[in-house]
C-alpha cells in the first residue's frame, strides 16, 4: 500500500518505529528479539518500557524461540501488540490460528525479507556476534550465508505473505543508511502515521530480492535430491531416524505441534511385557525404547503438510538428526497434493479439515 | 512347511463395509481367509497411523473400506478419511512400502459379492509383492 524510507539502518529504523508505536500509545508492548550482550546472547522480549527497546535487534539472525507458540500464549490480547518476527513464524503462527491457537487480531506483524538464520547452536556458543557483518553484506549481495541453516538456504518463502509491515533487505544495496519499510495493510498505515521518513506509494516488489529466489530455489532442489541417503525407502529411513533417542524434543518445539497431549505421550503407545515377548518371539530382536521410528512417520501423517520449514527442529535435536529438512522435503510432496501453502492464507483450510465430494479417485478402488 | 500366506488387516466400517462382509458370510461366499476383520463405527475415525502399527506389527497388506460417497452414515466421514490416505500415499512411499500393500474401497451394506471380489483382489496384489518387510525394524 505504500512505503516509508528512513536514512538509518533497518535495525535502527525498526527500534525508532516501535518506539513511536509505544510513545504514542498506539500498541501496548511489543515482542522482539532482544540482544543481552554483545557476544550473542539473546531471548525474546515482551516490552512495555521504552528504555528496554534500545537492546532490540529485530532482525537478529538467530531463532531463539518460535514466536508463533509464543504468540498463542499472549493471545488473545485486550490491547494491540507490535511483534517481529521471521516469515516462517508468522506462517506458522497463521497456522495456529487456524487450529484455533490463537488470533492476529489487534496483533501488528512486523517481518522482514529474511536472509535465513544461524544454528542454534552458534547462538548458545555465543557467536554469532562476529558473523554478522557477514551476514548483512551477503544480504545487499543477495548470497546465500554459508553458516546459515540448511532448511533456511533452501527456504523459499523469505518474502513475508500477510505481514502488516515489511522491511526489505535482501537485495538492498544500501543497508547501512537506508531502511525501506513497506505498510501492507490499513491498520500498519494508521498505526504508523505520524513516524516521519519519506514515504510514497509503492508496494514490496519481488524483483528486488529475485536474485536470492533464484539461488534458493536451486538450492531447495540440491537438499530435496540429498535429504534421503542411497536409495531412499525402510533403509533410508532407518539411517535418517536410527539415530534418535526419543526425546520428543522436535515436537515440543514444532508451530504446527499444538496438540497439548500428545498421542505419542499417551497411553496409547504404552506396551507391557506380555507385548514384548510376543515382539521378540517374531523378531528376535527389538530397540528399546519402542516406537522411535514410527514417532516420526506418525508427526508427517499429522502435519507435514502444514510444515512451513522453520528448523527449530534441527535445532533443537540432540542427535544432529537433519528433522527440518526430511519433515521440509515430505511436507512440500503432502501439501503439494492439495495445492496447499502453509500459512499463506487464514482463509485456507487445512487440507485434511475439508474435502470436494469428487477427488482423489485414483487413491480409492470405486 | 506350509506355504506362506499374506496376513492382511481389513479395517471396515460398521455400517456399510463390515454389513458387506456379514453378507457375504451369510451368503456363503468363497473369499481368501487372509483377512482379519477390525470394525470401527466410520472410515473417518482411522487414523493412517493405525494402518502403519498394522504393517509395523506383522501384518502384509492393510484394506481400508467404508460406505460409498454419499452415503456416510456421518454424511462425510468417508470423505475425510480419502483426504488422509490422499496425505499417507507418499508418505507410504517414503518409508519404502510399496503402494499395493495398503488399500482403499467403497463396499456397501448390500454388496455381500463386492467385499468377496475385494478381499480376493487384495489377497492376490498382496501375494505378488510378498511377506513385508516388518516396517521400521525393531523401532
Amino acid at each position: 500500500m505504500s512505503r516509508i524510507t528512513l536514512e538509518s539502518k533497518p535495525s535502527d529504523g525498526v527500534r525508532e518505529l516501535l518506539r513511536h508505536l509505544l510513545d504514542k500509545g498506539k500498541v501496548s508492548a511489543v515482542l522482539a528479539p532482544r540482544r543481552l550482550d554483545d557476544e550473542g546472547s539473546l531471548d525474546l522480549g515482551f516490552i512495555t518500557d521504552r528504555s528496554e527497546l534500545d537492546s532490540i535487534d529485530p532482525f537478529a539472525p538467530v531463532m531463539i524461540a518460535n514466536t508463533a507458540q509464543v504468540l498463542s500464549m499472549i493471545t488473545p490480547s485486550s490491547s494491540k501488540i507490535a511483534v517481529v518476527l521471521k516469515p516462517c513464524e508468522l506462517r506458522g503462527f497463521v497456522e495456529r490460528v487456524k487450529r484455533e491457537q490463537g488470533t492476529l487480531d489487534n496483533i501488528l506483524t512486523i517481518s522482514c525479507t529474511c536472509g535465513g538464520v544461524f544454528p542454534l547452536q552458534k547462538a548458545v556458543d555465543g557467536i554469532t556476534g562476529g558473523m554478522t557483518a557477514n551476514y548483512y553484506s551477503d544480504l545487499s549481495s543477495e548470497k546465500i550465508h554459508a553458516e546459515i541453516r540448511e532448511t533456511c538456504k533452501a527456504c523459499e518463502h523469505f518474502i513475508p505473505i500477510n505481514s502488516d509491515v515489511t522491511v526489505s533487505l535482501v537485495g538492498e544495496k544500501d543497508l547501512d543508511e537506508n531502511c525501506q519499510i513497506y505498510l501492507n495493510s490499513k491498520s500498519a498505515s494508521e498505526l504508523l502515521e505520524g513516524l516521519g521518513g519519506e514515504i510514497d506509494k509503492k508496494e514490496y516488489d519481488p524483483a528486488i530480492s529475485a536474485g536470492l529466489m533464484k539461488k534458493r530455489l536451486a538450492e531447495k532442489e540440491r537438499l530435496f535430491n540429498s535429504v534421503f541417503p542411497g536409495k531412499g525407502g525402510i533403509d533410508a529411513v532407518i539411517e535418517i531416524f536410527g539415530k534418535c533417542v526419543g526425546c520428543h524434543g522436535c515436537s515440543r518445539v514444532c508451530p504446527i505441534c499444538y496438540c497439548v497431549s500428545c498421542d505419542f505421550e499417551s497411553m496409547n503407545f504404552d506396551s507391557d511385557i506380555a507385548y514384548y515377548e510376543k515382539e521378540l518371539s517374531q523378531k528376535g530382536a527389538l530397540r528399546l525404547p519402542p516406537d522411535t521410528m514410527l514417532f516420526h512417520i506418525g508427526r508427517m501423517i499429522h502435519m507435514s503438510f502444514s510444515c512451513v520449514g522453520c528448523g527449530l527442529c534441527s535445532d533443537v535435536c540432540p542427535a544432529d538428526i537433519p528433522v527440518a529438512s526430511v519433515f521440509k522435503r515430505t511436507g512440500d510432496k503432502t501439501a503439494s497434493i492439495f495445492d496447499y501453502i502453509p500459512g499463506r492464507d487464514l482463509e485456507e483450510a487445512i487440507p485434511v479439515m475439508v474435502f470436494k465430494e469428487e477427488e482423489f479417485s485414483r487413491f480409492v478402488d470405486e | 512347511m506350509s506355504e506362506w500366506q499374506p496376513k492382511i488387516l481389513a479395517i471396515l466400517c460398521n455400517w456399510c463395509s463390515y454389513a458387506g462382509a456379514d453378507l457375504a458370510g451369510v451368503s456363503r461366499m468363497q473369499y481368501p481367509p487372509n483377512v482379519r476383520v477390525v470394525r470401527i463405527p466410520c472410515s473417518g475415525r482411522v487414523d493412517p497411523l493405525m494402518i502403519l502399527k498394522g504393517l509395523q506389527s506383522g501384518f502384509d497388506g492393510v484394506l481400508v473400506s467404508g460406505c460409498h460417497p454419499g452415503d456416510c452414515h456421518y454424511i462425510s466421514g468417508n470423505f475425510v478419511a480419502r483426504r488422509r490416505f490422499a496425505v499417507l500415499k507418499p508418505l507410504l512411499e517414503f518409508v519404502g512400502v510399496e503402494p499395493d500393500r495398503v488399500q482403499f474401497s467403497w463396499i456397501s451394506a448390500g454388496e455381500g459379492e463386492r467385499f468377496a471380489q475385494v478381499v480376493t483382489k487384495v489377497t492376490e496384489d498382496i501375494r505378488k509383492i510378498g511377506p513385508a518387510k516388518r516396517l521400521v525394524k525393531g523401532a
